[in-house]
């Protein structure tokens, strides 16, 4: 009996490494699409090709040069986005946490928009509308107190014993409008040609990313994946509440304020690059937890997995949809984000 | 071997617990009563230091556990939580969580083996790939149950495990955690309200009273007098071969 047991309970475990390894094909199909769509029309073939030779023929250079970052970028900051609303769910023991629903990319992207337009951190580049950033590592300074001064301001509400997970949502709002007004403010005393860059700052922006600022978010990222996988036992023990957390050993104290400080952090750098991305940490979790369970063993993994998809997507859809014009994918992610959000609310209240 | 040592917790300005202590050995089950807001449940959670006591120390096979780390206090002492929230895991998985304060970096061979072997005594078998959310209230507090003994603690606090299942499933419950007791020369603390269930399998009854320890008794010591100094309510005690019932209200 007892090897039976310990035999189902393998397979039942294998079940869900499956789902994360087909996951894991989606999204390297979808990458391959995304390399195949745009104004040089290549077909899957002739991506693939180009991706195995590297030989610096006119699809390589496409391939390479041109789409890759975007894809790159899309990957790295839809796995970021969606890792950091996973663990925020878990250490806030809230379903609608996410960096977009607490006001926290919010914060961060004012923070970025403040060193670009008042400190000089960023600049004009001379004919195209894209904004270049002179010094990322301020940027990304500034998004990051950005940033995390909005989390500390959600930790301690989550401490008081008011705070239901709609009061902290609605708390996420009156954060999200302070900011949108600081950053209503920085625009009416820039000139034009700030005002515009800023607006097109927070549309969010993919191809804003190059290698660089792709390795740089990497180097966050990985790191605070490693952190969050080694405490995934951690979150699945906080879960059944935070004493049972204490009595199995969980230092809540200094695991919940480092968990947050660093989805944080990764989304104050991605928010830095590519602007304002809404919703993607919030649905991913949620589509995973259909998926695989409550598990935070699979579902850390799965969310970055699935938010890389998702934003993948969303790229390609913006890209598709009137092409050649690309749209705005912060926009895109509001609208197909927006609704689903509500329904997470009206299910949350039944529940509830 | 449990020496809880003059341990006091206040909430601001309100006393809850006031220098209350007592002793337990290996194998003891020993009940834990007294009128709601007697500081039952607080006195549980500072044992295992789940809340900071104000003053006091808890000694375990002559270790003080005032300073250590979380840890190593979870290698000592199992919880049992009142109301468990129901998390959309499996019950291998929830019982798993028990060698938490085992591992570094994940759960091993011999973490699923202590796992397995717990799952079979308690007869849990039939539930474990089965989600936490679909269990009835008795099933979920064996599952808790199983989560403390895969911890392979010295003491196991219980705070009321019997307080949200029907009289034959209070029994199964009871009877689960005094054999454990006694097999595994476990220390069980539990919060109990039913007197009878306490007189029934308990080995001593720890009264409180307004958060002070009133009397620490053999079962066969209880009489109508203490539950009525402890309670205010009349009752009285009668045995029955080598049982003994509560009657309430005389």
């Amino acid at each position: 009996m007892g090897r039976e047991g310990i035999e189902a309970y393998r397979g039942y475990m294998r079940h869900r490494y499956v789902a994360l390894l087909l996951l894991l094909c989606l999204l390297a199909a979808m990458a391959v699409v995304s390399l195949s769509a745009g104004s040089a029309s290549l077909s899957v073939i002739d991506v693939l090709k180009a991706l195995a030779s590297h030989d610096g023929s006119p699809e390589s250079i496409i391939v390479w040069n041109v789409r890759m970052p975007r894809v790159a970028a899309a990957i790295v900051v839809g796995a970021a986005l969606a890792m950091s609303g996973c663990v925020m769910q878990a250490v806030l023991h809230n379903p609608l946490a996410s960096s977009s629903t607490l006001g926290v990319s919010q914060g961060a992207s004012f923070g970025a928009a403040l060193a670009i337009t008042c400190l000089g951190a960023g600049m004009q580049s001379g004919g195209s509308a894209s904004l270049l950033i002179s010094e990322p590592y301020m940027v990304t300074l500034f998004a990051f107190i950005g940033g995390i001064s909005t989390t500390i301001v959600i930790l301690f509400l989550s401490r008081l014993r008011i705070a239901s997970p709609s009061v902290l949502v609605l708390a996420g709002v009156a954060i999200s409008s302070t900011f949108s007004g600081a950053t209503t403010l920085i625009q009416y005393f820039a000139d034009d040609v700030m005002v515009a860059s800023i607006v097109y700052w927070t549309f969010g922006n993919l191809g804003r990313a190059g290698w660089n600022e792709i390795a740089m978010i990497g180097a966050v990222c990985v790191p605070a994946f490693v952190f969050f996988m080694l405490s995934r036992w951690d979150y699945n023990a906080i879960e059944s509440g935070e004493y049972s957390a204490r009595s199995l050993g969980v230092n809540v104290g200094v695991l919940v304020p480092l968990s947050l400080g660093l989805s944080a952090l990764i989304t104050s750098v991605s928010v830095s690059f590519t602007g304002c991305i809404s919703f993607i940490g919030l649905i991913a979790p949620h589509v995973m937890r259909r998926i695989v369970g409550n598990d935070y063993r699979y579902l850390i993994p799965g969310s970055a997995i699935c938010g890389a998809v998702l934003l993948l997507v969303a790229d390609i859809a913006c890209r598709m949809i009137i092409s050649p014009v690309v749209l705005p994918i912060g926009a895109l992610t509001s609208f197909v984000g927006a609704p689903l959000f509500l329904c997470l609310i009206l299910r949350e209240r039944r529940v509830g | 071997m449990i020496d809880v040592r003059n341990i006091s917790f206040s909430y601001g300005q309100k006393a809850v617990l006031q220098d209350v202590s007592f002793s337990a050995g290996d194998g003891e089950v020993v009940g834990i009563l007294g009128n709601n807001g007697a500081g039952k449940s607080t006195l549980i959670t500072c044992i295992n230091r789940v809340r900071r006591p104000d003053s006091g120390d808890v000694i375990i096979d002559g270790l003080s556990t005032g300073s250590m780390k979380e840890r190593d206090i979870a290698r000592l002492i199992a919880y049992v939580p009142q109301n468990t929230e129901a998390v959309r895991i499996s019950v291998f998985d929830s019982i798993l969580l028990g060698r938490r304060p085992y591992i570094r970096w994940g759960m091993g061979r011999e973490d699923i083996e202590a796992c397995q072997a717990v799952i079979e005594r308690i007869g849990l078998g039939s539930l474990q790939l089965r989600c936490m959310d679909e269990l009835s209230g008795g099933e979920m507090q064996k599952v808790m149950l199983a989560r403390a003994l895969v911890q392979k603690p010295r003491v196991m606090l219980l705070d009321e495990p019997t307080s949200n299942l029907d009289p034959r499933n209070q029994h199964e419950m009871m009877a689960i955690v005094r054999d454990m007791a006694r097999e595994e020369h476990i220390t069980v603390l539990a919060v109990l309200h039913d007197l009878n269930l306490a007189l029934r399998f308990c080995d001593r009854l720890f009264f409180l009273k307004d958060g002070r320890g009133f009397c620490c008794c053999g079962r066969d010591e209880v009489d109508g007098g203490i539950i009525r100094d402890v309670y205010g309510i009349d009752a009285e005690v009668f045995a029955a071969g080598d049982r003994r019932f509560v009657l309430i209200g005389g």
